[in-house]
């Protein structure tokens, strides 16, 4: 099984049967950070400053530094980025088991709920109704939740605040605890720019996918894209975080194989 | 009379661009005190202590007794003008430009006769006048005879006008317009005559108070500028940076840390990034195109302002982070202040006390309210002046600080 399926999907790659999707926003300086009430400590956004093109600081080569938080565009979010989840095994990203960073894709589409209405919260309801038609959700996976949000192209609408906050879809607190408790998945990976709803501080417990999913060693992935090009199930996630020595989380570029 | 000033017609964009030039601008040591006190918009002039000879030109000793104890004393600055001269054709390049030049011969009251450039509202000598000192556009100290009193179209004197960087009928960047004190500038410029103002604002998804009636405002255009992404601040510049007659830089960021009171160093990097780089960003992007249009017809790029802090001068340690990145800040406008004097464009720094805001909301009174600070900035680019101290609280720390730094250090760390 393995060294043969490995070398057909390699074939498969080159000739197009296995597709690769980029499910990564660009990094850059426009793209907006996660926002902190002003008194707290913030997430840097992505910033690059040119160290030489091809100029006076550095005559044959063109190259530039960049600085942002690990919480910054498509990224990944480790168990010890919550409190929940602070004192796990394995749980930062250097350590992560990197047996879990590639898996099996579930892909629920709510992208016409959440049209309705931004606040949008995925219930256990939605998800069982979901596997009605596509089937049970296998152990490890990780859990794709499709809003569309990430065709918000303009950071005004995609961040969508007013008076009384940010107004994003994400999760309810049971289909939290139902995906943990009763379907095991590696981790959960939503558009908006977290794992959580924007009004996701009014739930109980205050921010229940960082809260639950962090504190039972699972992942989240957050400011993904282009899930609206993944089939419902049959696409396999590739979301490797950088191997920051006890970091909480990390950038990342993630990758999808689906069916040609 | 003065003619007043007309709005400039839109200059022709395919005509040469004037270069600037300075007026003559070598002074010796002594005379630099008269441009100490023009910084500050005072008229000083030496003062002997031993006998009490009030002297000019500024010298080394006393011309009278020979002492060397030389006080600078602010000068109520009334006298007789006794001849006027205009002068048709000059050797000076900067002059050559400006023909006819208006001169006049002043014997003051406080003893002292000397030359002075002529504001066109001045009688015909003999009459009385007062004499003010202001900075040229080398930036250094030049004595100006006014009229006692107020006349009609003051300020629009052609003359007066390459010593001041009025804000009427000029476009001018404020860079924040997220916080009171921007929102403050930007209304107080308006009130003044700018044409137009553009409008600074970073993280264009936090709204903020305000907004809409900035918005609202037909001289105002909002921008995105983030002082931290230096691709935004060189998007701008190449959007708008050619136009821009005066800058002022009201971006801040101010948390009241001293060092123990807040771990880490994110909150003090934050304030560096927009306080001191943030500056650094700008003054590279928009300093050269600025200072290459210092002579650009009458409505020239004129002026760069800085909001500092009077905690530039002396650490306060309850904002010790804050004040150091201000401090920081302080030192670049100097270096800023030095590359921009070529273009005769003028680096003004308002240094307030705290202002009434929700970062100083522990401070008690008495705070500076964003419209005095506003009011006050509007008055230094009218009045020229190099160095601002607004407002009860940062006059007297200049006081104090001027009396010995390191008394008032001890003073604010208790």
């Amino acid at each position: 099984m393995t060294a043969n399926s490995l070398i057909s999907l390699a074939a498969d790659l080159v000739s197009g049967k296995i597709r690769v999707i980029d499910l990564t926003q660009t990094l850059s300086p426009e793209f907006p950070p996660i926002v902190l009430p002003p008194e707290f400590g913030q997430c840097l956004p992505f910033r690059i400053e040119e160290v030489s093109r091809y100029d006076e600081r550095g005559p044959a080569w063109y190259w530039n530094n960049f600085s942002c938080g690990e919480h910054t565009g498509t990224h990944f979010d480790a168990p010890i980025h919550w409190v929940s989840g602070r004192d796990l095994p394995n749980n930062a990203t250097d350590t992560v088991p990197v047996q879990h960073l590639i898996g099996a894709a579930c892909v629920i589409d709510c992208s016409a709920e959440a049209r309705a209405d931004p606040d949008f919260l995925l219930t256990a309801d939605h998800v069982r109704r979901w596997e009605a038609i596509h089937g049970r959700i296998p152990a490890r996976a990780w859990v794709l939740m499709r809003t569309d949000w990430s065709k918000r192209s303009d950071p005004v609408a995609y961040q969508n605040y007013d008076e009384t906050g940010q107004h994003t879809p994400g999760p309810a607190t049971d289909v939290v605890r139902f995906l943990i408790d009763e379907r095991n998945i590696a981790g959960f990976g939503s558009e908006a720019i977290g794992t959580d709803a924007g009004q996701g501080y009014h739930l109980k417990p205050p921010y229940p996918c960082h809260y639950y999913m962090h504190g039972s060693g699972r992942y989240g992935l957050q400011c993904l894209t282009n899930l609206d090009l993944l089939p419902p199930t049959g696409a396999v996630v590739f979301c490797a975080p950088l191997k920051i020595k006890n970091g909480s989380g990390s950038p990342i570029r993630a990758l999808a194989l689906v069916p040609g | 009379m003065i003619p007043p000033l007309v709005r400039p017609k839109p200059k022709n964009p395919i005509l040469r661009t004037r270069l600037p030039l300075l007026p003559p601008w070598a002074r010796s040591r002594a005379a630099l005190g008269l441009t100490a006190a023009a910084a500050l918009g005072r008229f000083e002039l030496q003062v002997c202590a031993d006998c009490g000879t009030v002297q000019y030109p500024p010298r080394e000793a006393c011309h009278r007794c020979l002492s060397g104890t030389l006080r600078w004393r602010e000068q109520a600055g009334i006298g007789e003008l006794i001849s006027t001269t205009t002068v048709y054709h000059s050797q000076d390049s900067f002059f050559r430009e400006r023909v006819p030049w208006h001169l006049g011969l002043v014997r003051l009251d406080a003893g002292p006769t000397l030359v002075a450039h002529l504001h066109g509202g001045c009688a015909p000598a003999p009459s009385r006048v007062r004499i003010g000192a202001r900075l040229d556009k080398s930036g250094q100290g030049v004595l100006l005879a006014f009229p006692l009193g107020e006349v009609p179209h003051m300020a629009d004197d052609r003359q007066l006008r390459e010593m001041t960087c009025d804000p009427k009928f000029r476009k001018v960047l404020v860079t924040d317009g997220k916080t009171q004190v921007g929102q403050a500038v930007v209304r107080a410029l308006i009130a003044a005559g700018a044409d137009w103002v553009w409008v600074g604002h970073a993280e264009p998804w936090k709204k903020f108070a305000g907004f809409a009636e900035l918005e609202a405002l037909p001289q105002v255009t909002l921008l995105p500028l983030d002082l931290t992404d230096s691709g935004s601040v060189k998007q701008l510049a190449g959007e708008i940076g050619g136009k821009v007659d005066i800058l002022i830089n009201t971006a801040e960021v101010h948390r009241a840390h001293g060092i123990a009171s807040r771990s880490g160093v994110e909150v003090a990097r934050a304030e560096m990034d927009v306080n001191y780089f943030g500056l650094l960003r700008l003054a590279q992007e928009f300093g050269p195109v600025m200072r290459a249009r210092g002579a650009d017809g009458p409505s020239s790029a004129t002026a760069w302002v800085n909001l500092l802090s009077i905690y530039a001068l002396s650490n306060y340690p309850p904002h010790g982070t804050f004040s150091a990145s201000k401090a920081a800040a302080f030192s670049l406008s100097q270096c800023l202040r030095a590359e921009m004097r070529p273009g005769g464009v003028r680096v003004i720094n308002v240094f307030p006390g705290p202002i009434d805001d929700e970062w100083n909301q522990l401070l008690p009174p008495p705070k500076l309210t964003p419209e005095a600070l506003a009011k006050a900035l509007v008055k230094a680019l009218r009045d020229g002046v190099e160095d601002v101290y607004p407002g009860d609280v940062a006059q007297e720390w200049l006081t104090r600080w001027q009396e010995s730094p390191k008394t008032l250090e001890r003073e604010v760390s208790l």
